[in-house]
């Protein structure tokens, strides 16, 4: 019995193991191979513009931020968010916004403001069947923009 | 895994779960919880109470409130190895994102093998404190979080198959305070979590067999590490290792090492399966020197 669970132990460590190195490496090749970025694997510009126009519904009804978007022109927000995505993944597009911190200067933004967003985006890229790593690989670049956007 | 404990973590969790109430923070009520930090960032419960993997503490703060809000949860824990149980319970309050407030109780006991009916009891009240960095939004730089915690542990003593204080095995203190750093880390680019604690200790078996010992008798800086991969925002599969000084020479003390699982359904429970492997305990007075090992279970209720 202490042998099989020995073996159960090391099994799970040796797969725990693979999978990071897997992913470490994995990680690497996509660096060396430009075509394949994260935009390609978001299903390209189609696959953004579904991701941001699903991500606006899902935020209009999430009672925490919803209130947010009520004097917002949500086509343009959208359009420039599909922008920002795009150049963000990899693909080809300038975000023609304001930058992040003059545009949320006057917003008053929590925290918890800003994480209500991000779950709102991982729904909607959940929704469009974006892998989780690929969802990790958008919010990695998403993440430092904390900085500038949340004031309060 | 004895049914009237599931029973009491399942009531636990309901009255919890019936408790909370996610209310998010604005300007005008600070006082309710805003439930704000993303899924599993408060990472689990560790064996002595505080946020971390299962083993090993992590430079997260437990709970899910923001740095406008707290958060709090209560755990219980079941180990089962070849000739020991650890049951852990406790509790942490996470202030701000930024301070964590924990206790915890763990019952050891032997229910097997040569020290068949030998019960320990020990209590751990710990603080940490969030110094730097922050491991979800600092993607964009090396900086891990780094956090700074001490663990005072009060061993209650012996019971069941021998009575009296921890000392009467060798050690030479009944209670210690472990002081400890970590950095923790998420690759979000690689969907990995990395954590290395470095804690100074004087403990023996954590503390369950006393602090200090004949061989030696004073603190030791010892490492501990974790290296997770996140599946998915609900998913976490990991594992961890802890070292541990050797001051007593009635026991073989080894490293600590698992593989877990743990599972986050909502901000509200988590559940965290492992194998966990302690290494030799309270040998060779058990004539016992394989390895302690076996399933670990933690659940988690709290907002």
């Amino acid at each position: 019995m202490n042998r099989l669970v020995q073996l159960v132990l090391a099994s799970s460590m040796a797969v725990c193991t693979a999978i990071v190195s897997y992913s470490v490496m994995a990680q690497t090749a996509m660096t060396a191979e430009a075509s394949d970025t994260v935009f390609d694997h978001f299903g390209g510009k189609a696959g953004i513009s579904k991701v941001i126009d699903d991500f606006l519904v899902i935020w209009q009804g999430d009672p925490r931020i919803s209130d947010r978007l009520a004097d917002a022109d949500v086509d343009r927000l959208g359009a420039l968010l599909k922008e920002q995505v795009t150049q963000l993944t990899g693909g080809p597009a300038n975000y023609s916004g304001k930058d992040m911190q003059t545009a949320h200067a006057q917003m008053g933004l929590h925290n918890a403001d800003f994480n209500a967003l991000a779950e709102d985006l991982q729904l909607s890229m959940e929704k469009n069947g974006i892998a989780s790593r690929d969802q990790n690989r958008l919010l990695a670049k998403l993440a430092p923009m904390q900085k500038q956007i949340v004031t309060k | 895994m004895k049914s009237h404990h599931i029973q009491t973590v399942a009531l636990i969790a309901t009255l919890t779960g019936m408790c909370l109430s996610p209310v998010r923070a604005d300007d005008s009520t600070h006082a309710m919880p805003d439930m704000g930090k993303l899924l599993a960032t408060g990472g689990v419960s560790s064996v002595e109470g505080a946020a971390g993997g299962g083993i090993t503490p992590w430079a997260l703060i437990s709970g899910y409130g923001t740095r406008d809000s707290y958060g709090a949860n209560v755990h219980y824990t079941e180990l089962g190895t070849q000739d020991f149980q650890l049951d852990t319970y406790g509790a942490a309050l996470g202030i701000m994102d930024r301070v964590e407030l924990s206790i915890a109780r763990q019952d050891f006991k032997s229910d097997r093998g040569p020290l068949n009916g030998l019960k320990i009891r020990q209590d751990i009240v710990a603080l940490k404190l969030k110094l730097a960095g922050d491991a979800v939004y600092d993607q964009n730089s090396w900086m891990p979080q780094i956090a700074i915690g001490a663990e005072h542990k009060k061993n209650d003593g012996l019971t069941g198959l021998l009575n009296g204080p921890i000392t009467a095995l060798g050690a030479k203190n009944t209670s210690g305070t472990d002081y400890y750093v970590s950095a923790t880390k998420i690759f979000l680019d690689q969907s990995i979590l990395a954590n290395i604690t470095i804690r100074d200790t004087e403990a023996n078996q954590m503390g369950l067999l006393g602090f200090g010992g004949d061989l030696h008798n004073s603190y030791r800086a010892e490492f501990e590490g974790s290296l997770a991969y996140l599946i998915n925002k609900n998913w976490v599969l990991g594992t961890e290792y802890r070292a541990k000084p050797h001051n007593l020479s009635a026991d073989r003390e080894a490293a600590y090492y698992d593989a877990f699982l743990a599972w986050f359904p909502t901000k509200n429970y988590s559940v965290t399966l492992a194998y966990a492997n302690l290494g030799s305990i309270a040998a060779p007075e058990t004539g016992n020197n394989s390895k302690q090992s076996g399933a670990y279970l933690s659940l988690q209720a709290g907002f």
